[in-house]
This record gives structure tokens, C-alpha cells and sequence, in this order.
């Protein structure tokens, strides 16, 4: 008898630890630029992370979770700082939310350093991606070089021969103009570097009507993208040298804000608001049962949705213990959830494998500009450092 | 030659617009003896006004009013009820304090307008290019931006130069002290100065509202440029804040835009880009340097 309540006592001492361990949420640190002129990135990329763990009732993989967000203010040092501090004082151990990728290299590398977990819902620069791969680090949304790599694809099939590219001087951008020019068969009549705080591109525009190109390739994030295109289009440069870009230029907010001077501009991308899968129906109806009609999400928040995907099935395999790393990074591997991109694998140096889409502004029934997307301009691409990554 | 043309038109245009930010952040620096890093909000407040305005209505006329009278209040607002009391204060807690409402005004803007960055018609009159010889077209709003800064500056000439405050403002920018002593309202001083400071940042952010986004945050961009063409002209100095800020501005363009073409000529082309683009970024602050190291009250010390 005695002995049976022992076991018993054991027994339901054990269950209430199964209970208590269960209902202490995972906390995920959230590092995200919400002001400057990238801000509305970061909120859309918070928003739709939120919204995937709304979606399972404040779980992700079945694991309770509770997200901490904090803003950069788009600076390295901020980042660094965050990053820290969640680590030290808040013991956070699984981390994502990065945008840009100046502030992921000051970042990642303490988060990694530290045996935390890094799953990149927008940045990766080049030099994460090839020798310097690491197992704790993860990306959902693309490696910096492919979306311009589909972007120098899609110049060369649309049989143009003279290209002026340019792109802000850091990390992305030299990854944008590597990535264009690994796939642009024509000839770079003009390379610029502009700075990533840059807001006034009046020389830019000389310089290109000078140069005399048959298309421009501009990577121009963010607030910088549009003030971009609307000085493209006061220097009277729009009607006359096409634009090829990808994603990043030409995202939803930037295309509300510029109107229909927009409209015949090239782009490609890994995902767009008409993609016809269950997942991406089911995110867009959550998104504007949430946020409103009014309010289109960008690329970036369904990569953040698609990132809280990932690592939700990342979590379901190791029951959200992240003690564990390898365990995790087994059941991360797999990518076991529905992207709303469609097809979507990891590489062996942990960056997706998708498929990429050629694309244009048009203008919908109502005379509404909107990105219409036309057909894939490469399948099942990785990236061209996955070689060098001996994991 | 028509680049090197179109590129100067440029660098005069971006001159002008740090020159309206620095004449009045000078001024604050001179007479006031006040660090005033909230500078960059009023031009926020004043793109944000006007931008706003602009969408309701439509006017664009009611805008520039609009965007004229939201930094000015805003400026006249925190003179009163903040930087007054920082006069006898040391620099640093100025900065603080201005810091401060820089974050303030910045999350403020947030919470009111949100994050994303404001689009502003260009009025239909200006929206087009003139060619201001054969063959190179040019922006007409971005002439119309040089043409009222140039008259802003001559009309700061003729009012600082010519009337009864003007000298005062002259006086109280080297002489301090004795200003005071002479019996002058000091204090009323201070506001006008701060308040047609206000003014001019909230110029320069409602005529850059069509050209760039209007979003939080684009005041500190230009402000470290403007506390660059500060030093290089000499504080408390309107003529030093017009010659700094168009060197600053040319000198600027001109490094952007042939800088790369130079190097390529002496190198191979990834170092040539490379280089130029740190090159570039980095001109200003050598001029700067070089500023300081030869006058360092700078070009045209209204200080002795």
C-alpha cells in the first residue's frame, strides 16, 4: 500500500512537471528594424510572424511560445546589443527576425557564439552561407545573391544587352550586384555603389542617362526604393530605359506608394499575394481577416510566417526542448510544414531550395497597379556557396 | 561637359536644402549657445504637415502653408517648454535633452501616421523637365528647390544685415553678454531665433517631401550632415551655413558621381567601385577634418 502510493505520488509528481514544463512558453527573441526608412519591413515581418503563432493559439508546434520583439532602430550596434541582453538576462535561446543584413552580421555571430538558435526570416549575406555555415544557423527566406540571381536570369531571357546596375554599399548589395551578374549574360555598361542611408539619388540619375543602357537593375530596399523609383521617374529616365529588379525594390508598400509610374516594370520573386496554394489561401485570408483589405502583405511577411512555420515543425520534433540542438536541427532539416511559396526545401548549408518567378507591374481590372506574376525563370534553386559549407 | 553640368545643378540643389537646415541650426548654436539635435524633427514636422495636407486637399499651395506653420509652432512649442530651460544648462545636458526629443517626436510621429513612409504629389506646374540647354533634361521641381533656397538665403542676407533685429541677431551671435547688458529682451530674442530656425527646417522638409519619402527617421539622416556643414562654415555664421552647406553639397555630388569613373581609369574595376563608394561617403567629413585643422573656428566664425 505504501508502496503504491509512492509510485503514485511519483507518478503524479511527474505529471505535474509533464504540466508545469508545458506551460512555460519557449521564448523567441524577435531582433527586427521597426524604425527608420526600412521600418515597415520589420513590422510586416513581426506581423506575420504573429500571426502563424496566432493561427495555432499562441503555440507553434504544439509548444507554447511567447515572442519577444525589439527594434534595432536599423542599427548593427543596436542589434548587437539586443542580442546580448536577451541572452544574458532573458536566457533566450531561439532568435529570428533580422532584416537587414549589416545588422545580421554584427548579430548572428554572438547568437551562434552563444549555442543559441538563429533562424534568418530575411537577411544572409554570402559569408554566412558558404565556408562559414554553422549548424545553428538557419535561413527560411533565400540567400542575399538568388533573388538577384533570378533577377539577372529574368534581364537575360527578357533579351536585354546593356545593363546599369547599382545597389548600396554593404553586404546585401554587394551580394545583389554578385548574384545579377552571375546570371546577366549581356554587359554591365555602369556599376554604382550608393549609400545605404541615402535618400537623394539625383547623381545616380545622371549618371545612368549618361551611361546609356538598354535596363537598369536597382536593389533599393525599403523607404529607399521608392524614393528611388519616383526620382526615376522625375528624371524622366521611366518611360525610357526599362527596369528589371528583384523582389526587394518592388515590394507591395513600395508599388502603393509609387503608383502607376510602376507599371511595366520587371521583377522576379519567390512568392507574391496570387499564389495558388492552400497554404498561401489560408495566410492571406488570416492576413486580411487581421489587418484589412487595405493593407497587402509584403514578401517580407510571409517569409516571417513561413520562418514561425519551420521553426514550429522544429519544435514539434524536439517537443520544445532546445537543450538539444542536434535534435532540433533533425527535425528543422526536414521542413515539414507548408510554405506559401509552394515548393521549399533546405540546402545542405541550410538555406532554402525554391523556385523563382518571373513577374510585372500591370494593371488589374479596376486600374489598380499589382504585381502579376507571368512564369518561374528558375526551379529548385540554391545558392551558389551551399558547395563550400561542410556541415 | 552637360554631366559635369547636370551633376553641379544637383550638388547646388542638395547645398540648398542642407543650408536651410543649417542656417537655423547655426543660429540656435550661435546666439542661443544651445546644441539642438531635435533640429532634424522640425523638418520631419514640417515634411509630415505638408505631406499631409497635400493628401487631404490636394493643394499644394495649403501645404507649404501647412508645413510652414506645423514647424513653426512645433518650434515655437518647444522652445517654450523645453529648450528654455536648458540656457544656463552645460552642452551635454542639451544634447540629452534634444536627444530626447528626437525620440519622442520620432515615436510620436509613429503612433500618428504609422511606419509607412508618406507619398506627396508633385504639384502638376513643376512636375515635369525643362532642358536647361539641348539635350539634358532637368527636373523643373528640383530648379524650383534651388530658386527658393537662393532666395531664402538672400532674403536671410538682407534681414540679418540690414534691419534692426538683424543686428541684434549679429550682435547677440558674437557679443552675448553684452546684448544683455544693453537691455535688450533677450529672452524674446531667443524665441524669434529658434522659431525662424523652426521655419527654415520645416522649409526644407515640406520641398523635400516630393523628391524623397516622407517617413520617421528622415531628419537624423540629414542632420549629421548638417552639423558637418555647421563646423565647415563657422558656427553662429549664415554666411559660413551657405558656403559649407554648398560645398558640402557639391563636393558631395561631384564625388558620387566621378569618383568610380576615375579610379576605373587606375585600377581594375571591383577595387576602382569598392574604393570610390568608401571614397565618396568619406569626402565630406575629410573636408572637415582638413576644416578644422586649418581654421578650426571654421571658414567663417561668426565666434572670436
Amino acid at each position: 500500500m505504501k508502496i503504491r502510493g509512492a509510485v503514485l505520488g511519483t507518478a503524479l509528481s511527474t505529471l505535474m512537471a509533464t504540466a508545469a514544463f508545458a506551460q512555460e512558453p519557449v521564448k523567441i527573441g524577435f531582433i527586427t528594424t521597426l524604425s527608420g526608412p526600412g521600418g515597415y519591413i520589420g513590422a510586416d515581418a513581426r506581423d506575420g510572424f504573429n500571426l502563424a503563432v496566432e493561427l495555432e493559439g499562441g503555440k507553434l508546434g504544439g509548444v507554447p511560445v511567447q515572442v519577444v520583439v525589439e527594434d534595432d532602430g536599423f542599427k548593427p550596434g543596436t542589434g548587437k546589443q539586443i542580442a546580448d541582453k536577451f541572452l544574458k538576462t532573458d536566457k533566450i535561446k531561439l532568435f529570428t527576425g533580422i532584416i537587414f543584413s549589416n545588422i545580421a552580421g554584427a548579430t548572428v555571430p554572438d547568437i551562434i557564439d552563444a549555442g543559441a538558435i538563429y533562424v534568418s526570416p530575411n537577411a544572409a549575406p554570402s559569408n554566412f552561407a558558404g565556408k562559414e555555415c554553422n549548424k545553428n544557423y538557419y535561413v527560411v527566406s533565400w540567400q542575399n545573391d538568388s533573388l538577384h540571381e533570378s533577377a539577372g536570369q529574368n534581364a537575360t531571357n527578357l533579351g536585354y544587352k546593356k545593363a546599369f546596375i547599382l545597389a548600396p554599399n554593404y553586404q546585401a548589395g554587394k551580394d545583389a550586384l554578385a548574384g545579377f551578374k552571375r546570371f546577366f549574360k549581356g554587359e554591365v555598361v555602369g556599376e554604382l555603389y550608393t549609400r545605404l542611408d541615402q535618400t537623394d539619388f539625383a547623381p545616380e540619375m545622371a549618371q545612368i542617362r549618361d551611361a546609356k543602357p538598354d535596363v537598369v537593375f536597382q536593389f533599393q530596399p525599403g523607404g529607399l526604393g521608392i524614393a528611388f523609383m519616383r526620382q526615376y521617374q522625375q528624371a524622366g529616365l521611366l518611360g525610357a530605359i526599362p527596369m528589371v529588379v528583384a523582389a526587394p525594390s518592388m515590394d507591395a508598400t513600395i508599388l502603393k506608394a509609387v503608383g502607376d509610374a510602376a507599371v511595366g516594370v520587371n521583377l522576379s520573386y519567390h512568392w507574391n499575394t496570387d499564389f495558388d496554394n492552400a497554404a498561401n489561401k489560408k495566410f492571406m485570408e488570416a492576413w486580411t481577416k487581421k489587418y484589412g483589405a487595405d493593407r497587402l502583405p509584403t514578401y517580407y511577411a510571409s517569409q516571417a510566417y513561413d520562418t514561425a512555420l519551420a521553426i514550429a515543425a522544429g519544435l514539434k520534433g524536439v517537443k520544445g526542448d532546445l537543450g538539444n540542438t542536434d535534435a532540433f536541427r533533425a527535425a528543422m532539416m526536414k521542413a515539414d510544414f507548408q510554405s506559401v511559396r509552394g515548393a521549399f526545401k533546405f540546402g545542405n548549408n541550410q538555406h532554402p531550395i525554391q523556385d523563382w518567378y518571373a513577374a510585372r507591374v500591370e494593371k488589374d481590372a479596376s486600374g489598380k497597379p499589382v504585381l502579376k506574376t507571368l512564369g518561374k525563370v528558375m526551379s529548385n534553386h540554391a545558392d551558389a556557396y551551399a558547395k563550400d559549407c561542410k556541415i | 561637359m552637360t554631366l559635369a553640368l547636370e551633376q553641379i545643378l544637383n550638388g547646388v540643389q542638395f547645398g540648398v536644402a542642407l543650408f536651410l537646415l543649417a542656417a537655423g541650426l547655426t543660429l540656435i548654436f550661435g546666439i542661443m549657445g544651445v546644441i539642438n539635435l531635435a533640429h532634424g524633427s522640425l523638418y520631419l514636422i514640417g515634411a509630415y504637415g505638408a505631406a499631409l495636407v497635400s493628401q487631404r486637399t490636394g493643394s499644394f499651395i495649403l501645404a507649404i502653408l501647412a508645413g510652414l506653420a506645423a514647424s513653426a509652432i512645433a518650434g515655437l512649442i518647444i522652445e517654450f517648454v523645453v529648450i528654455r530651460k536648458l540656457y544656463a544648462r552645460d552642452h551635454v545636458q542639451q544634447v540629452l535633452a534634444t536627444f530626447g526629443l528626437i525620440l519622442f517626436i520620432n515615436e510620436g510621429a509613429t503612433i500618428l501616421f504609422g511606419r509607412q513612409p508618406l507619398f506627396v504629389a508633385m504639384p502638376p506646374a513643376l512636375s515635369g523637365a525643362v532642358e536647361i540647354i539641348p539635350g539634358v533634361p532637368y527636373p523643373t521641381y528640383r530648379l524650383a528647390v534651388i530658386a527658393v533656397g537662393l532666395l531664402v538665403a538672400f532674403g536671410l542676407y538682407l534681414f540679418v544685415n540690414k534691419t534692426r533685429v538683424g543686428m541684434l541677431v549679429r550682435a547677440g551671435a558674437t557679443h552675448r553678454d553684452m546684448v544683455r547688458a544693453l537691455g535688450v529682451d533677450i529672452r524674446l530674442l531667443y524665441t524669434l531665433v529658434f522659431g525662424l530656425g523652426a521655419l527654415l527646417a520645416g522649409l526644407a522638409g515640406l520641398m523635400a517631401g516630393p523628391l524623397l519619402a516622407v517617413q520617421v527617421g528622415m531628419g537624423e539622416q540629414i542632420l549629421i550632415l548638417t552639423f558637418v556643414v555647421v563646423v565647415i562654415g563657422g558656427v553662429g555664421s549664415i554666411r559660413g551655413a551657405f558656403f559649407g552647406a554648398m560645398i558640402v553639397g557639391i563636393t558631395d555630388t561631384l564625388l558620387r558621381g566621378f569618383l568610380p569613373a576615375l579610379l576605373r581609369s587606375l585600377m581594375t574595376t571591383s577595387q576602382a567601385d569598392a574604393l570610390a563608394a568608401g571614397l565618396s561617403s568619406m569626402g565630406i567629413y575629410l573636408i572637415m577634418a582638413l576644416v578644422l585643422l586649418i581654421k578650426p573656428q571654421g571658414l567663417f566664425s561668426g565666434q572670436n
